[in-house]
């Protein structure tokens, strides 16, 4: 292919790349998206951990809800405080709700500010598309990047 | 003929020294590119504009997705 040895194609391409979260160069690198307007200070937990101990994280988080995750941060569910015993020894999986709405970390944050608005949501999770967990941005947090 | 590769794949020839060119156009590419990727155009791909390439070293091109 014109003299050239080794040449490849990322065939998932470059919204592939920015649905990663990934840094990117040009002239249009501060763009209001949801990735800019995420923190990573959500409890998380995996889902054997104990309701009663994943009550005590939630309440140390700025968050009424814990993420649960596997080892490699997939998410798996949210579980909230206001549906926890928190004297349950239970496995906080048991309760968890299973598959919560996630957002790219592209997604442009009055799209996303929008959506938590029509759904009375006031947190957004933003994951991978592989469903790696990045973190939570707030409805006034995207709200500010519009 | 290209070797289709994933994001993984990406990220291990980045460390190894790979050339990065977006095949989009110009004006896709200014707003916002992968580090370091350099724009060549699908359409003005030739001898003269493939010459800003070391062909001594991997090239891994990509433009929007795999649509």
């Amino acid at each position: 292919m014109l003299g050239f040895g080794e040449v490849y194609d990322y065939v998932p391409g470059k919204v592939d790349w920015l649905a990663h979260g990934l840094a990117v160069e040009g002239k249009r690198t501060v763009a209001p998206i949801a990735g800019r307007a995420m923190r990573d200070d959500a409890a998380l937990c995996r889902p054997g951990d104990r309701i009663a101990d994943v009550c005590e994280a939630i309440e140390r988080s700025p968050y009424p809800f814990a993420l649960v995750t596997t080892d490699d941060r997939t998410l798996v569910g949210r579980a909230r405080l206001s549906a926890l015993d928190p004297a349950s020894e239970r496995p906080v999986f048991d309760v968890a709700e299973p598959g919560p709405k996630t957002f790219r970390p592209h997604a442009a944050a009055e799209k996303v500010a929008g959506f938590l608005a029509d759904k009375g949501f006031r947190w957004a999770i933003v994951t991978t598309p592989e469903g790696r967990l990045l973190g939570v941005a707030s409805r006034e947090d995207l709200e500010r990047l519009k | 003929m290209a070797t289709p590769i994933g994001l993984d794949g990406l990220k291990t020839l980045i460390d190894r020294g790979a050339q990065v060119a977006e095949v989009l156009p110009a004006d896709d590419w200014a707003p916002v590119h992968l580090p370091g990727a350099i724009s060549l155009p699908l359409r003005e791909l030739d001898e003269q504009h493939a010459g800003a390439l070391d062909r001594t070293r991997p090239v891994v091109v990509y433009c929007w997705d795999s649509l």
